[in-house]
């Protein structure tokens, strides 16, 4: 659980992103303002093409937005010169995607350990720290599996501790349950939210999976590129 | 992340199967057909390698070895006369029709050898002695004579046949490379030699000389060219000249230099398309890592670590399958196929500026990908 008095982790100001140019130019964020604090899960939700993708996009440095401030961790993002971004999200975010984009080459730990070959880190010492994440998320017989030979519920496991092994501050993931019948969607925001609740990381995710709004902190509903409300979501056995 | 790259190259086997064939295919075409095409052009000058002589010395006007413009005798003794020579000998060499026992006829290449030193005999005898050339009407045979003019059974040590209607007995069979003709040779003594051929005011083909240690050849030729007239040639230059003939009078230069030049573009095409086809496919992939926080750096090395791991297996393998076809076909030397350490390179480097050209098309891809393909 967070309050507000907590350090933002992420902020954002008026941010404007438009698609296309003329006649089919589409603004898809029409000035968001937002801020999700460390220690809390976000949900961000809405109708499609609302641009909730395009937000995250956006707050994970991957859009280039055209108008406004994005803040993250106390780095101005939307202003950090390409390079130094792409840096900056290796050292700092993880990510989940709705269809997993595991390297279908790589074993379950390969793929878990990639952030940390990206870091420059030893290839040994990163399979040893991925197959230390794979068993807590409980896949420790299955490091050596290639994705194809994993199930769905399995393969976002690996996407989550691929997403985590290098520690990451803040977490972004896209529809973590789409592709997940209930059950794994359950398990799958339970580790999230156990993310989520470390003091110093946060965690945002786009769902449109309404099974999964009572893992959240805080709902955010983004329509026709603003955010009409964003409302704390009353936590069980919480009064 | 060369790991990484590796395993995404290795681990689509069909993709990575599919970009090695291109890439072997191409290589294997450009190096099979340059090396038909140099072994033809080696062919063409087989008379001159043949007979392996330093300097060649004859009419200035000579365009190719086998386009005989007879000289005066006293050519000889003329070249003989100019410093820095150590030797010069008389050659022979001219087209005659030979009749067999069997009522055959057959065109072959008359060549005559000084008898005194048999300068220009072939290094290497197949069957008798080559010094026997000196017997009456003694003559050796190539071995690519005894398989055009009926085989062993027909033509061996001690079968006789005609000359111009004088007799010939063939002492030995020598074993030399197969000229572009393919036309018989006939070796025997100069003076032999004239006798064969009909009465002509000039018969001297040409001089064969060597020049003494230590004076660079260069300045012999120029110095016999000045004080005889004549035209002198290294046997190099002279190979030269009559390969540039060969491929400026002939379509061999025209219909090889279209296969190979088809060859290369139509296998490079494969090769930088497919190559490319490769990386577009996994572009998703590779926006994950760009989101993952891999620079474009990186990227870039992933890709050329790609395109130059294939690229120098299909090298290898184009090679290994281009050369096994050049000892299945032209061992023995009955099929042209000559294998160059300068065709293997050029091919080598054309192989890796597609490769290049093919990544860098790739990689300026990637360095305007979004990351955020991946969320799409």
């Amino acid at each position: 659980m967070t309050t507000d008095s907590q350090p933002a982790a992420v902020r954002a100001n008026s941010v404007i992103k438009a698609f296309g140019t003329g006649d089919t130019k589409v603004t898809v964020l029409k000035g968001i303002d937002l801020e999700v604090y460390l220690g809390e899960l976000l949900l961000l939700v809405g109708e499609s093409g609302g641009g909730k993708t395009t937000l995250l996009s956006a707050i994970a440095g991957i859009l280039d937005i055209d108008e406004g401030h994005i803040d993250v961790l106390g780095v101005p993002l939307s202003t950090l010169p390409p390079g130094k971004r792409t840096t900056f999200r290796g050292q700092t975010m993880g990510f989940i995607y709705q269809q997993f984009n595991l390297l279908p080459a790589l074993t379950a730990a390969e793929n878990v350990a990639v952030p940390l070959l990206i870091q420059r880190i030893r290839r040994t010492e990163a399979l040893r720290r991925a197959r230390m994440m794979l068993d807590r998320v409980g896949l420790s017989d299955r490091t050596e599996f290639v994705p194809k030979n994993l199930s769905g519920g399995q393969q976002q496991r690996v996407a989550i501790a691929r997403a985590l092994v290098n520690e990451p501050r803040l977490l972004v993931c896209d529809e973590p349950t789409a592709a997940l019948d209930g059950a794994n969607g359950q398990k799958i925001m339970e580790l999230l939210r156990e993310v989520g609740r470390s003091p110093d990381r946060c965690v945002i995710v786009v769902t449109h999976d309404s099974r999964i709004f009572h893992f959240g902190d805080r709902m955010a509903n983004l329509t026709d590129g603003r955010i009409v409300n964003i409302e704390r979501i009353q936590q069980e056995g919480t009064a | 992340m060369n790991y990484v790259a590796l395993k995404m190259l290795f681990g689509d086997r069909a993709k990575y199967l599919m970009l090695l064939c291109g890439l072997t295919f191409a290589v294997m075409l450009i190096v099979q057909q340059g090396s038909i095409f140099w072994g033809l052009m080696m062919w063409s000058q087989a008379s001159i390698t043949n007979l392996n002589v330093p300097i060649w010395v004859t009419d200035p006007g000579i365009a190719q070895v086998d386009e005989v413009k007879p000289i005066a005798d006293t050519a000889v003794d003329r070249v003989r006369s100019v410093d820095g020579v150590e030797w010069a000998v008389p050659l022979y060499k001219g087209l005659l029709r030979a009749r067999l026992a069997n009522g055959e006829y057959h065109q072959i290449t008359l060549t005559g050898l000084e008898s005194a030193t048999l300068i220009g005999r072939p290094a290497e005898v197949l069957e008798g002695r080559f010094e026997d050339i000196l017997q009456p009407d003694a003559v050796v045979l190539d071995q690519w004579a005894v398989e055009r003019m009926g085989g062993p059974t027909v033509i061996k040590v001690g079968t006789i046949f005609e000359l111009n209607d004088k007799l010939a007995r063939v002492v030995a069979i020598a074993k030399t490379q197969k000229s572009f003709t393919n036309i018989p040779v006939v070796y025997t003594t100069y003076e032999r030699a004239i006798r064969y051929i009909p009465h002509e005011r000039r018969t001297l083909s040409y001089v064969l000389a060597k020049a003494k240690d230590g004076i660079p050849v260069e300045d012999v030729i120029q110095r016999i060219q000045t004080q005889t007239g004549l035209g002198a040639f290294t046997a190099e230059e002279f190979g030269w000249k009559t390969i540039l003939w060969v491929l400026k009078n002939t379509g061999i230069g025209i219909n090889f230099g279209t296969t190979i030049l088809l060859g290369f573009i139509v296998g490079m095409a494969i090769a930088g398309q497919t190559f490319y086809l490769f990386t577009v496919e996994n572009l998703r992939q590779f926006g994950a890592l760009k989101a993952m926080g891999a620079s474009t750096l990186t990227l870039a090395r992933m890709i050329l670590l790609q395109a130059f791991t294939v690229g120098l297996t299909g090298y290898g393998v184009g090679i290994g399958l281009a050369t096994v076809f050049g000892y299945l076909t032209a061992s023995g030397g009955s099929l042209p196929f000559v294998e160059t350490w300068q065709l293997l390179l050029l091919v080598l480097v054309a192989l890796l500026t597609i490769c290049i050209v093919s990544a860098t098309v790739s990689i300026v891809k990637l360095a305007r990908l979004e990351p955020g393909i991946v969320f799409r």
